[in-house]
């Protein structure tokens, strides 16, 4: 052949090699998380009151004050959640450990906050693999930490070996129980998991308060909180306080590769994926629906249990009244984001933790209410929900089929 | 004049297939055109991209006679061109009219919508073209035939010249069939203009003004009714000669392998649906239920494979009662169910090719060991059955729900056929299949009567039972009215007792 002929034959490969890029829906959440970014930023500039100064002196005065307002903002983001680069470097070059541990401190604690994420996201996930909505994870946390807290205060005199495997066990069938409930109730009654998951939530929520005001309340206290837990059932930690960067977190990613060997390695999965994808014919294909239901729910609600069980063990070593602030609730956003794969789970908890205890940090040096970060993560998730307009901003092509979104059935169905 | 329609080198590829290589197709005003090729052969993908679904690699699309730029439905809706999908895109909790409007809602002042204006429109079309449709009706009560008409007035309302029916006849009755083209008559002496697919060779004779034949996403040839007949027109679609008549050796029946007694079996609402049946069928033969669409075959077959329990009755397989028994365990005692609507029953649409084929055995060994999947033997089994059924799939890895429809029939036929079975209830099996795929799949099934397998075979094609049923049940409102010997009885007299007539003499 000629060589034109190869240069054309180059050309359409790269054509066809962007094409696929440009199709894949990788680059709709990558640029998803872009947009929000952008989006957060003109957020951050039109609610800045120097700005508004700015705008009387002359318009490029006001572009430069936005862009110092928004780049401010970003900074603080990056600092809080990864660490001053420059406070790192010092540490190390004085060589005084504390110091060391105080400059890298950001960057842990973002692992530590992205941990119940992981928990929470992959109970999520895997609802919505099976075709459920569970939105009880944050009650399920609460029950499983209220569990794991039991066993983890009043046991005494195990070796740490026994006694952390134990209270993470309770924890998983604390969760697993208040998930369980639910599921039974649509497998036998036909009740919609979504409102019988929040009616859950709130009985979860009323039960551990008058748990912590009551029979479980530290006796020599005021305040509705426990007692500390036994040492022997703390989750190990690497480093010496402040890091609290602790052996969660591999637990958690043990966890998340158990949930992807289970749904994608193994027969139950296979059951759980088809009745999840078309319940029909997972009927035809002689699958137990009723089954899969139950015992679905059973394991969501044990993870998002050993997202408490996880808080109590390894972070606050004890359980306080509203301890959870909503992991359980923003673990939904995140499992959709993760497209409901344990892969895409862990990375966005990880991108969830560091945004979460980055805001701690912007709201303190930059005076940005805490608040922008939720609304990111909604401009984040609604631009991956709506596909299209990604599409549109970047001209993107459509992809031939959307086969690889999960379609979850109907709110109205069985 | 020019033509009303006119694609170029229309090319279209995906990931590992060319489904459309520089085809040429042009439309005359007024015209029935028909689509003929085989499962694969890129006849769907060709007019989706007329539609606007999807867009094309090369190529160009001229209507009148100018150029137009078709980016998506809308696009192609402005130029005039309209599309039936071959899976209905209704809202069945919806009005027709709420179905007909959505999209292209008329409102009153304030946004809200006018339905009344709407509902005018669809009763001014359906007189026009003698549709017969009410627009209040709810589209979930509606037989399918008259669904159809419901997406045929959506294309009317939005004022499509250009009109496209893919498989449009797959899922009627043969009364409604003729309806169906009564109307299509009607539309192209209003001056519509019409593109329809079909796999039936004998519609295409009777029906259209021209034919053109794609294969292996290639224009092969044009013709018309006059210069063909159903031998040319199956060769031209498949590339070689095909047998459209099946040789087979009388049956060789032997012991009962189903025995259904006195079964009775309510519908969805609750209705009875099959009433006081009984039958059986042997080992080596092959009972045909014939009946039009809708006298209760549906629940018939949903009972006998344990999706419905019966409301009273018996049935009994190899010496078992499996009156109450579940789907897994009437697999398991030896059969095997092609069902009637494989993309709700038979296909998760998301899943490989490969996890499709091991849908009802992929928690035995071979396909597992323990609990863990062995994915190797799975795909080894898939590139196996891929190649003997003639799969066209670029990889077994690849989602069903990307393959042609006809292909995905296959898939469920090659996976019911490749593990050992001693009976076969088949329902509708060669449905939206080509004649090469059809001619393929009836060998298979005397191959597995003579291998000694019962074969329970449920079809609303006539002539498919006649083929290949040894005895012919035939179901009329729910009951068996017949069971005749294939070999002593005509299809007139099937035809009859299909309409309900029973002749006075005899039993
Ligand atoms: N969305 C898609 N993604 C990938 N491949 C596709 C897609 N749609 C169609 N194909 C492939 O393109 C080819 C043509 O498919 P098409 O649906 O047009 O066939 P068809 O002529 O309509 O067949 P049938 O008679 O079986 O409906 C097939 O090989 C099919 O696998
Ligand atoms: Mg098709």
């Amino acid at each position: 052949m000629s060589n034109s002929d190869k240069a054309q034959e180059k050309k359409k490969f790269a054509g066809v090699f962007l094409d696929e890029i440009s199709k894949s829906p990788l680059t709709v959440t990558i640029l998803a998380i872009f947009s929000g970014l952008v989006l957060g930023g003109l957020l951050v500039a039109v609610t800045s009151e120097d700005v508004y100064a700015a705008v009387r002196v002359s318009f490029g005065e006001t572009l430069r004050v936005a862009w110092d307002a928004a780049w401010r903002t970003y900074k603080a983001l990056f600092i809080g959640s990864v660490g001053d680069p420059a406070r790192i470097m010092a540490a190390f070059q004085s060589g005084d450990a504390e110091a060391i541990r105080r400059a890298v401190n950001p960057f842990f604690e973002s692992l530590v906050q992205s941990t119940p994420y992981i928990f929470a996201g992959l109970a999520v996930a895997l609802g919505f693999r099976v075709g459920l909505f569970n939105i009880g994870a944050e009650g399920q946390l609460f029950i499983g930490a209220t569990t794991t807290v039991v066993v983890a205060l009043f046991l005494k005199g195990l070796p740490a070996i026994i006694h952390v495997p134990l209270a993470l066990l309770a924890g998983f069938i604390g969760g697993g129980f208040w998930g369980f409930i639910p599921g039974w109730l649509k497998a036998k009654t036909g009740g919609h998991e979504v409102i019988n998951t929040i009616m859950m939530n709130y009985i979860a929520f009323r039960l551990s308060e008058f748990l912590l005001r009551g029979p479980l309340k530290n006796p020599e206290g005021y305040s509705p909180i426990t007692a500390e837990i036994q040492d022997s059932a703390k989750l190990w930690r690497f480093f010496e306080s402040p890091i609290r960067f602790h052996i969660g977190f591999f637990i958690a990613l043990f966890c998340a590769y158990l949930v992807y060997l289970l749904l994608f390695k193994t027969t139950w999965g296979f059951t759980l994926r088809t009745v999840g994808s078309n319940p029909h014919a997972a009927r035809y294909a002689g699958m137990n629906i009723v089954k899969s239901t139950v015992v679905a729910m059973f394991l969501s609600g044990g993870l998002a249990g050993l997202a408490g069980a996880n808080e109590v063990l390894g972070v606050n070593h004890n359980l306080a009244v509203a301890f959870s602030s909503g992991y359980g609730f923003d673990s939904i956003a995140l499992a959709l984001l993760g497209k409901s794969h344990p892969l895409g789970v862990v990375l966005a908890a990880i991108l969830f933790g560091f945004l979460r205890n980055g805001a701690i940090q912007m709201q303190l040096t930059a005076g940005i209410p805490i608040d922008i970060i939720s609304v990111l993560q909604a401009a984040i998730l609604a631009f991956i929900a709506a596909p299209a307009i990604i599409r549109t901003i970047y001209r993107l092509k459509e992809p031939e089929m959307d086969l690889d979104t999960i379609t979850l059935r109907g709110w109205g169905g069985n | 004049m020019s033509p009303i329609l006119e694609l170029r080198g229309i090319t279209k590829r995906f990931p590992g297939v060319l489904a459309n290589d520089h085809i040429d197709l042009t439309l005359e005003q007024g015209e029935i055109h028909a689509l003929l090729g085989e499962n694969g052969a890129g006849k769907t993908t060709l007019m989706n991209i007329l539609y606007g679904l999807y867009s094309p690699d090369e190529g160009e699309i001229f209507v009148r006679g100018e150029k137009i730029e078709v980016r998506s439905p809308s696009d192609s809706i402005k130029a005039g061109v309209g599309m039936v999908h071959q899976h209905f895109m209704l809202v069945p909790v919806f009005t027709v009219t709420e179905n007909v409007m959505l999209g292209d809602e008329i409102t009153r002042m304030g946004g809200f919508l006018n339905r009344r204006a709407a509902a005018e429109r669809i009763r001014a079309i359906s007189d026009q073209y003698h549709l017969e449709v009410n627009p209040d009706a709810y589209v979930r009560d509606l037989p399918v035939g008259v669904q159809q008409r419901v997406e045929i007035i959506k294309l009317l309302y939005r004022e499509a010249d250009i009109l496209i029916l893919d498989e449009p006849t797959a899922v009627l009755t043969p009364q409604e069939v003729d309806e169906l083209f009564t109307i299509m008559r009607s539309l192209v002496e209003h001056g519509k203009s019409i593109i329809f697919i079909t796999h039936k060779l004998r519609e295409v004779l009777e029906f259209a003004d021209r034919i053109t034949v794609i294969r292996g996403g290639k224009v092969v040839g044009a013709t018309t009714p006059q210069e063909a007949d159903q031998n040319q027109l199956a060769a031209m679609m498949v590339g070689r000669a095909v047998d459209l008549h099946l040789e087979k050796a009388p049956a060789q029946p032997q012991d009962v392998v189903l025995q259904v007694e006195d079964l009775v079996v309510l519908d969805d609402a609750e209705q009875v649906a099959v009433n006081q049946v009984s039958f059986e069928v042997r080992a080596g033969e092959i009972l045909g239920v014939a009946g039009v669409q809708g006298n209760g075959q549906t629940e018939l077959v949903r009972a006998l494979t344990g999706l419905t329990n019966p409301v009273s009755g018996r049935v009994t397989l190899l010496g078992q009662d499996i009156t109450t028994a579940s789907p897994r365990e009437i697999t398991e005692l030896g059969s095997a169910h092609i069902p009637e609507d494989r993309q709700r029953d038979g296909l998760v649409l998301t899943a490989t090719v490969a996890d499709n084929f091991v849908l009802n055995t992929y928690y035995r060994p071979p396909f597992a060991r323990g609990v863990w999947l062995q994915e190797e033997k799975v795909l080894e089994t898939a590139e196996e059955i891929i190649e003997k059924f003639d799969v066209r799939t670029p990889s077994a890895l690849i989602p069903v729900g990307s393959l042609s429809g006809g292909n995905q029939q296959k898939v469920i036929v090659g996976r019911e056929f490749s593990r050992p079975i001693k009976f076969l209830v088949a329902s509708q099996p060669t449905r939206g299949l080509d004649v090469g795929s059809i001619e393929y799949i009836h060998h298979r099934l005397i191959e597995k009567r003579d291998d000694g397998c019962a074969v329970l075979l449920v079809s609303t094609e006539l002539d498919e039972i006649m083929e290949l049923s040894d005895r012919i049940a035939v179901m009329y409102r729910g009951k068996m009215i017949a069971i005749v010997d294939a070999a002593q009885t005509t299809k007139e007299e099937v035809g009859l007792l299909m309409a309900g007539v029973v002749a006075q003499s005899g039993g």
